[in-house]
């Protein structure tokens, strides 16, 4: 539960967030920017050029200890021992029943220390589950999140753009973190994002994120807010926990099979063994006019859905959605019905993700 | 339009639409702090002609990238023209709130309404001076 308006938390940037013009909404129990100029120009600036996002209210647990790697496998749903050292991993965080608690990166800092970053809205809750079953692990389990503020620089500029403020070696590859200075501050920089467009995220300790994001701003990279952040991961498919991820849905049925290794014993394994479910999550685009809502009720010749994010999206210029659906309504031309406020709208699914670049040359 | 204004000759409703008076019809749209607050307005799906409209209901919807938004009638009457170029240019509702980004012309059932709107003094008192 959101906490009243005047206990929102601030992050460390909050006031160059006001001096840039940024319109500043309650999210997740912060006070975060939603947009600065305007969500679409903000979109087109990430595809086209480098914007930087403020998301220090995601949240970091550390975990560390002989039996880290152990723990770690018991509570979340990928391999984390195909986890090198200074490597990234994308899993979810599942109850005994298989519903999903969170989705999760979760980074190798050493051989026995990761650090995961939560969901803000979710942080507390992960906290405690991971120190509810951390007990018979030979394991510190730490809240990080007052240590570090995050910033997330994404475009095909972006490297280059946080490249001439960095000192100390080479950024890291894909999903990969390294020890860096940027901008004077003692930062970890990861090759991980949620816009589909290259470029990194750089956990600073607070006192140095208002100098690293100066830097940015004088490297011409574009603020960016929450709301590009969502129409940018929506046209890649990027799921958004509380839109197309909940407890009541269990990964299968969420598209995240990929990230489920059974095997691993995880919690939630046993649940989702053998599992059939009779809905599966969808992208699909509007093959007319109007914009899907979350929520909106969705009809095939199959059965009913649910739409669970959606947006106009800026770079196709067409209502874009991911939805649940029959499991019989999945596949890409299927033609679905988008109940939106009562008008029907003709709607098709399609291949994620729904924009692709276009490569050139 | 990125000054805020509010032209003299409008009548305003609480809702933050405005009237253009003119006999028996009026012009509705929204103010300028309307589509502020709402932020780049990217689909408008104009009401049909003929439709009723009532004082104080929504009668159209206009959306941005990330909210839907209601928009209300400041008087009551029956629709008799909408402004179509908004659904290909729904942008000219920001451009131009009180021009080009017009939403519906309206034949007033009760022109005495228009007694319970505000002029722009009052409507200015609203939004805080």
């Amino acid at each position: 539960m959101a906490p009243p308006t005047d206990t929102l938390r601030r992050t460390p940037l909050f006031e160059r967030h006001e001096r840039a013009g940024a319109r500043l909404v309650p999210f997740a129990g912060w006070e975060m920017p939603v947009q600065y100029e305007g969500i679409r120009q903000e979109h087109v600036a990430v595809r086209t050029g480098a914007g930087v996002f403020d998301v220090s209210h995601m949240g970091e647990i550390e975990t560390s200890g002989p039996q880290a790697e152990d723990f770690l496998q018991r509570v979340l749903s990928n391999d984390v021992t195909k986890i090198a050292e200074r490597g990234a991993q994308y899993s979810v965080l599942c109850r005994e029943d298989g519903g999903v608690l969170d989705d999760l990166f979760t980074y190798r800092l050493g051989e026995d220390r990761f650090l995961t970053v939560t969901n803000a809205s979710n942080h507390e809750k992960d906290l405690a589950w991971f120190r509810d079953h951390a007990g018979d692990f030979d394991v510190e389990v730490t809240d990080a999140h007052e240590r570090w503020a995050m910033l997330a620089v994404q475009g095909p500029d972006a490297r280059g753009a946080v490249e001439r403020i960095t000192s100390g070696g080479e950024l890291p590859a894909r999903m990969r973190t390294v020890d860096l200075q940027v901008a004077g501050a003692d930062c970890i920089v990861c090759g991980t994002g949620y816009t589909g467009e290259d470029g990194v995220e750089i956990l600073i300790p607070p006192d140095g994120a208002g100098d690293v994001w100066d830097a940015l701003m004088e490297q011409g990279v574009t603020p960016a807010g929450l709301g590009a952040r969502d129409t940018l991961r929506l046209e890649v498919c990027f799921h958004l926990y509380g839109n197309d991820l909940s407890e009541d849905r269990n990964p299968i049925e969420a598209g995240l099979g990929w990230c489920c290794k059974l095997d691993t014993g995880f919690i939630g394994s046993d649940a989702l063994r053998g599992i059939e479910p009779e809905q599966t999550l969808v992208p699909f685009a509007f093959t007319g006019p109007g914009i899907p809502r979350q929520g909106n009720p969705v009809r095939s010749e199959a059965g009913e859905g649910v739409v669970t994010s959606g947006s106009l999206s800026p770079c196709l210029e067409v209502g874009i959605g991911m939805a649940y659906v029959p499991v019989a309504a999945a596949e890409p031309g299927t033609v679905l019905e988008v109940d939106v406020r009562g008008k029907p709208r003709a709607a098709e699914v399609r291949e994620k993700p729904l924009y692709r670049k276009e490569t050139s040359g | 339009m990125a000054e805020a204004s509010y032209p003299e000759d409008l009548k305003y409703h609480a809702e933050h639409d405005w009237a253009r008076i003119e006999g028996d019809q009026a012009t509705f749209g929204i103010t300028w702090y309307a589509q502020d607050a709402l932020g780049e307005v990217v689909f408008f799906d104009p009401p049909e002609v003929g439709a009723s409209v009532s004082k104080d209901d929504a009668y159209t919807e206009v959306e941005s990238v990330k909210a839907v938004s209601d928009v209300f009638a400041p008087l009551s009457g029956e629709i008799v023209e909408v402004n179509e170029a908004l659904a290909d240019s729904p942008e000219k509702v920001n451009q131009d709130p009180y021009g080009d980004g017009w939403m519906v012309k309206v034949r007033l059932s009760d022109p005495s309404e228009v007694d319970q709107l505000m002029d722009v003094k009052a409507y200015k008192e609203l939004l805080g001076g």
